[in-house]
């Protein structure tokens, strides 16, 4: 929910006038946006849960092959704070030790498809002719994919597992970003101090990397954090349907998966995984709409 | 790559054709590259679909069979040619042609994805309206709210959430499938069950199924109702300001017919634009709410297949899935052409 701040009141300087830095402004803004707040209180806590997860977790056998057969398909309790699943596993424990798989695969699947997205968008916008024409017509293409299907189609032909999931991913992932920076790109070329550094004699790599991509930072740095909310989304889908991380690693999507099995009795099996999904993505949705705000970007 | 600027290039046809053409060509591209990610992947597709048991004298019958043994530029001219033909192979699973396989499947998926689109623009967009014009107010950080849930929620945890509580807790719709089996209906003059059980008079069908499309189709719709109520809305306010509304508001025109005729029409550009775009991630999305709901479609075809190895059925669903696309999005500009005279001549030239 992005509340704009609003500026009718004294301002951050307390009515002063004195000025600040545009850093400052933005961290004034970006402070006075409850959905940024939380979106960052959110994926901290997610973040804190995957790092720590041998401590946080308060049976840490459950992330593995532990089998407790007393404690099978125990409601919610104290003890087991999102119950336990078929074979007496703590959901808890497993929740937080599924959310390092999660992560893993945003950071795996944004550290590569991100950067090689922006290359290929600001080529195709810097040089356009010919490169251009060869780039976006790529990325039309790959736009009329189901994304999910073909990586569903991808990891059944390499054999379903983290790694083969996260190329699946990588591999339709770029052409959001390509997009992207390539309308920023375009829209930026006519400005001054493109023209400015073509008269200066800049090389092309210069006037790309130096020029145009600090303009595009805040535009990728908002679709980054939101993408990472979907990524997980992915991630889990594919889980869901049996082609993610193979068991008994911990992972969201296959305790969904696993879980359904035992509805309606034993809610909380497919649940609580299911909302654990849930709130990483509005961790990441809320944080990627406050930097939007904050820093006035469409994407 | 600017087209000529001729009078007659405002025509409709001249503009669809265009766009088909280039729509026809984004197919070619993904066959292609279909073709070539089938192709690079590691292994053999004969071993992988015999699996590893299977002797090296079986292995090479399909090869030979499946035309792994040809060059592969003449492996690319059958397997295009065959598309054109609507070839796609046989089904290692079922032995049967893909083609008919999918074309089994398909009516069951089509209904599904044409009442979730329609249930996108018969919420999303009054809503949106509605945010718009009651922007700032507690009416707008409702709906800010319900989009934000449409749009974080995964389709399966949703499918999930709302078959306990509407189907097992409430017992107010069916848990699974298409149709009751109870009762006996072959939907065969279109294939989808809502328009033939009213065709046939059978009024009790119709009720059924559409009690059964309901949860799927919410579920289905959830992450489109959210964007296409957020863009609606940010497009009306835009629209808002411009003059030709100030100009109708002048004359005295109620609200409501400025709001509804004047106003929506040139801000419905937008949101129909991102619904074609998300019709790729929606045909996705069908997969994981066919499975929970056991929707007979595409998708379960095409989960089975996939964990079998069943390449030729693997390519036929992700090529049927991008026809999809490709014929949602030429319905989308057709219809952005009628709202928008100006986007026919833009996308006339670019295209």
């Amino acid at each position: 929910m992005s509340v704009s701040p609003s500026f009718d009141d004294l301002g951050p300087d307390g009515g002063r006038g004195r000025s600040l830095t545009s850093r400052q402004m933005a961290w004034y803004r970006f402070s006075r946006n409850p959905s940024a707040l939380i979106g960052t209180a959110i994926v901290v806590s997610v973040f804190i849960a995957a790092i720590f997860a041998p401590f946080i977790a308060t049976s840490p056998e459950s992330a593995g092959s532990h089998v407790d057969f007393v404690n099978r398909h125990s409601a919610p309790s104290w003890e087991f704070l999102f119950g336990t699943d078929n074979v007496g596993r703590d959901i808890f424990s497993r929740v937080v030790y599924g959310y390092r798989v999660s992560l893993g695969l945003v950071v795996g699947v944004l550290g590569v498809a991100v950067p090689f997205g922006v290359v290929l968008g600001l080529a195709a916008g810097y040089f356009g002719g010919r490169v251009e024409f060869a780039i976006m017509r790529l990325t039309d293409i790959m736009l009329a994919i189901p994304p999910l299907a073909m990586a569903l189609a991808i990891t059944a032909v390499l054999s379903p597992n983290l790694i083969n999931a996260m190329i699946a991913i990588t591999l339709l992932w770029w052409t959001w970003h390509t997009r992207l920076i390539y309308r920023i790109v375009k829209g930026q070329m006519a400005e001054d101090y493109v023209e400015a550094a073509k008269v200066a004699g800049a090389s092309h790599f210069h006037i790309m990397f130096r020029e145009l991509l600090p303009n595009c930072v805040p535009a990728i740095s908002v679709k980054t954090s939101l993408d990472a909310g979907f990524v997980i989304l992915f991630g889990a889908a594919l889980s869901f349907l049996g082609l993610g991380v193979a068991p008994p690693t911990p992972d969201l999507g296959t305790m969904v998966s696993t879980g359904s099995e035992y509805l309606p009795e034993f809610w909380w099996e497919a649940l609580m995984p299911g909302m654990a999904i849930l709130y990483a993505i509005l961790g990441f949705n809320l944080l990627g709409d406050g930097l939007r705000d904050m820093m006035d970007v469409e994407v | 790559m600017a087209g000529p600027r001729a009078e007659g290039n405002l025509g409709m046809t001249f503009y669809l054709t265009k766009r088909a053409l280039s729509l026809l060509m984004v197919l070619l591209g993904l066959a292609v590259m279909i073709f070539i990610i089938a192709r690079i992947v590691p292994g053999d597709p004969a071993r992988i679909a015999l699996g590893p048991l299977a002797t090296a004298a079986q292995v090479e019958e399909l090869r030979q069979e499946m035309g792994l043994n040809d060059p592969i530029h003449i492996q690319l001219w059958h397997y295009l040619s065959g598309l054109a033909q609507g070839d796609l192979g046989k089904s290692l699973l079922t032995s049967r042609p893909v083609m008919d396989d999918i074309l089994q499947a398909l009516p069951a998926t089509f209904e599904l994805v044409l009442a979730t689109v329609v249930l996108q623009i018969v919420i999303s967009i009054p809503l949106g309206v509605l945010a718009a014009y009651y922007r700032d107010t507690w009416v707008d950080n409702v709906t800010r709210v319900v989009s934000l849930i449409g749009v974080v929620t995964p389709g399966f945890v949703l499918a999930i959430i709302l078959q306990l509580l509407a189907s097992y807790y409430l017992t107010i719709f069916p848990i699974a499938g298409r149709l009751d089996p109870g009762l006996e209906f072959q939907a065969s003059t279109t294939g989808l069950l809502l328009i033939d059980s009213v065709i046939a008079g059978r009024l009790d069908v119709f009720v059924d199924a559409a009690r059964h499309i309901f949860l799927p189709a919410i579920a289905l719709s959830a992450a489109g109702i959210g964007q296409v109520m957020r863009i609606t809305r940010s497009s009306m306010i835009e629209v808002g300001s411009r003059d030709f509304v100030e100009a109708a508001r002048a004359y005295g025109i109620p609200e409501r017919v400025v709001t509804f005729r004047y106003m929506l029409r040139v801000a419905s550009v937008a949101p129909l634009t991102i619904l074609g775009l998300e019709f790729a991630s929606l045909i996705g999305n069908a997969f994981v709410v066919e499975f929970v709901f056991s929707w007979p479609g595409l998708a379960s075809y095409g989960v089975r297949t996939i964990l079998q190895k069943d390449l030729n059925a693997v390519i036929g669903v992700v090529l049927v899935s991008g026809v999809f696309f490709v014929i949602a999005n030429l319905t989308i500009d057709a219809l952005l052409g009628i709202i928008d005279p100006r986007h026919r001549i833009r996308e006339g030239q670019r295209a």
